[in-house]
């Protein structure tokens, strides 16, 4: 008999096993650093230094892990309903759109708080549109969502980059983006936040979309564990057998959750269009969906654990661009490296100890 | 549109259909045998790197090909024993061996060389420069057939060739002998192929490892074939291109290859068509081509042009018992 089914403790399984992957996954970086003529040891604290040393790299963290809560919790949704949505990338390039349109509409004529809600709608529901076709094609023609989800990210990105460049750009400028919002289009920062804790925010674009996420955070949780939804959603992930068996509509169930998932992604543009850039720009999402990948799975797929898993992802980011800064032989790539062990070791190899374990377990932690 | 080119488009056609051919045969023998392969991108760009690196180092192509074959089939390795041996969920070690090509072949291009993540440009010697078939140059001038041939039946180097030898060869090992039957049969119902004494495990590794091949083929190709070292992302999606153009093809081999001709005819027109206007319409954005392969194949997956059924078993790791 085989190891894969003898029942561990939660600690070991939401707790230690992921520790270990993730030790792991670090370990196998040191040794890529090592290789190429640096000290890891150097290298973490330096990293660390630049992500929390100060209130600025503290905004930054935090600014990027923003990023990832959204695109965490976009992807968690649809896993938790038993679908991989790859495609938060384009949905959340999309969802720039919704809230750039927003905010060029009213940036003349209302603050901030005004344009807030209208900026956000805009961005859900252009998001949530671009996760519709895939979801319908998953739930009535069966093709995999995968598949699709990942053609329409280039879908997404051809559009957009179209649009900046022929429609939106600023006439008589080179670069493909928008003008820039007025005050009203825009989200403040939070140097108040920084500034309780006795930090001094600079030049950090920390803004009150970390606020969002949050409480986006909160209603997810609400969502899936406390609502009528969620728990057709969690019995869809369980097993979509047994959910159409106890009357759960398939369709219907798949779609809404793409579009919330879709919903969620498309959010995350509110953090570098209106909080940072104050413009939509080529590019903007630069990775953020598939980090949300990792971060989903780190966090197992819940709130708590993908505003962790994001803040550890928002650390190697900036962390990662002090690094550069001061070892010029580590470049930025370095953090995609990481990243790609994390999800390698987090997500793919996730049982990769699980039999060992399982024999130490049954060996020491009966008894 | 003033003289369109048809035979510079249908040469630049092929040299862009390579890539696209041997990633989509590699992904051909994954998803057949029931292993998702997202990571085709992936391996593409290490071997890229691997070949140019060590074409760089050696001096030979052929050193370059065997290095960048042989990483591709470490990199499939470690996908099949995420998949296979740890039943991991195959999509996300795809992605992880995405990010992990992107990230490394970076990293260790600016270690090694300080060029921005570039190796240095490579020697003509070090490179597959094109073959010229006898007669070419004579031929040339003497109308359609004579540009023909000497444009789209010469001149090409010697990968290209064997990407339009590997369609007849893959389509043979997979129809023709048993490994080939076997490796189907795994994708579409491994229990009976368990049952028939056959190890899962042992077929799947096989696919995953022929897949190896022919994706360190492709990144040969594009490092030190079509270009002179390598650059650093320089699959640009060609791998998730060639995952379209396998599920247009409905996961069979001659039409994989009609696929990948199609989408490198897309490409190769819309650098054509870059800064040109079409009479009544304007400037046709190039964005419209570029977002065209995946277009039809949603268009194709919903149902619209026939249905596109894949292998029933793919992307569930096999367990024999509970």
């Amino acid at each position: 008999m085989s190891t894969a089914s003898v029942p561990l403790p939660n600690w070991i399984t939401y707790g230690l096993m992921p520790f270990l992957n993730l030790v792991v996954a670090f370990l196998i970086s040191g040794v890529v650093v090592w290789f190429i003529g640096e000290s890891p040891l150097d290298a973490v604290t330096l990293l660390l230094q630049g992500a929390l040393g100060n209130g600025e790299g503290i905004g930054f963290t935090l600014y990027y892990a923003t990023n990832f809560i959204f695109t965490g919790l976009s992807v968690a949704v649809a896993y938790h309903a038993g679908l991989f949505n790859i495609g938060s990338e384009g949905q959340a390039y999309v969802g720039g759109l919704g809230a750039a349109l927003a905010s060029l509409a009213l940036d003349h004529y209302v603050p901030w708080y005004v344009t807030m809600p209208f900026a956000v709608a805009g961005a859900a529901i252009f998001g949530a549109t671009w996760a519709l076709i895939p979801a319908w094609l998953q739930a009535k023609r069966g093709s995999h969502i995968v598949i699709t989800t990942i053609m329409f990210n280039f879908i997404g990105a051809a559009m957009m980059v179209y649009l900046l460049v022929h429609v939106l750009i600023v006439p008589g400028k080179m670069a493909p983006e928008t003008r820039v919002f007025l005050e009203g289009g825009q989200l403040p920062k939070l140097d108040w936040l920084i500034a309780m804790f006795g930090g001094k925010l600079g030049p950090a674009p920390f803004n009150v979309s970390f606020l969002i996420a949050l409480f986006m955070c909160v209603v997810v949780w609400v969502l899936i564990w406390r609502t009528k939804l969620g728990y057709e959603i969690r019995t869809l992930g369980a097993s979509p057998t047994a959910a159409i068996y106890a009357g759960i509509p398939y369709v219907k169930t798949v779609i809404i959750t793409m579009l919330i998932s879709g919903g969620l992604a498309g959010m995350m543009a509110l953090n570098p269009v209106l909080g940072a850039s104050a413009r939509l720009q080529v590019e903007f999402v630069g990775g953020a969906g598939f980090v949300g990948i990792a971060v989903s799975l780190m966090g197992r797929s819940h709130p708590l654990g993908i505003v962790l898993a994001a803040i550890l992802f928002g650390v190697l980011y900036q962390g990662g661009d002090a690094l550069s800064f001061d070892m010029p032989k580590i470049t930025r790539d370095m953090i995609v490296v990481i990243q790609g062990l994390v999800i390698l070791f987090a997500g793919a190899l996730e049982y990769l100890f699980r039999p060992a374990i399982v024999r130490v377990w049954q060996r020491f932690g009966k008894a | 549109m003033e003289n369109l080119d048809l035979i510079s488009i249908l040469g630049s056609t092929i040299r862009l259909s390579i890539p696209l051919i041997f990633t989509a045969l590699a992904g051909l023998f994954t998803e057949r045998a029931g292993v998702f392969d997202i990571g085709l991108e992936g391996k593409m760009l290490f071997s890229a790197f691997a070949a140019a690196v060590a074409a760089f180092m050696t001096g030979s192509p052929w050193l370059g090909l065997l290095a960048g074959i042989t990483v591709s089939v470490l990199i499939s390795l470690i996908h099949g024993f995420a998949s296979i041996t740890n039943r991991g969920n195959q999509i996300v070690s795809g992605v992880a061996i995405n990010f992990l090509a992107s990230g490394l072949t970076a990293v260790l291009g600016q270690a090694w060389f300080s060029q921005g993540g570039r190796t240095p440009p490579l020697a003509a010697s070090a490179r597959f420069t094109e073959i010229v078939f006898p007669y070419a140059a004579e031929l040339r001038d003497t109308g359609f057939l004579g540009r023909f041939y000497a444009n789209i039946i010469s001149g090409h180097n010697i990968l290209t060739y064997l990407a339009f030898l590997a369609v007849p060869a893959s389509w043979w090992v997979l129809y023709r002998t048993r490994f080939g039957l076997r490796l189907r049969a795994v994708g579409e119902n491994p229990g009976a192929v368990d049952t028939a004494g056959i190890s899962v495990t042992f077929l799947r590794y096989r696919a995953t490892i022929c897949a190896g091949i022919l994706c360190g083929f492709a990144g040969t190709y594009l490092s030190i074939a079509q270009s002179a070292g390598f650059v650093k992302d320089m699959s640009a999606g060609k791998g998730y291109i060639a995952l379209a153009a396998l599920i247009f093809a409905k996961w069979r081999p001659v039409p994989v290859m009609l696929a990948c001709l199609l989408f490198g005819f897309l490409d190769a027109f819309a650098n054509f068509m870059q800064g040109k206007s079409v009479p009544g319409i304007g400037e046709v954005p190039v964005q419209i081509f570029q977002a065209l392969p995946y277009v039809l194949t949603c268009v194709l997956l919903a149902g619209f042009i026939g249905v596109a059924r894949p292998p029933k078993a793919g992307g569930v790791p096999y367990v024999k018992e509970r």
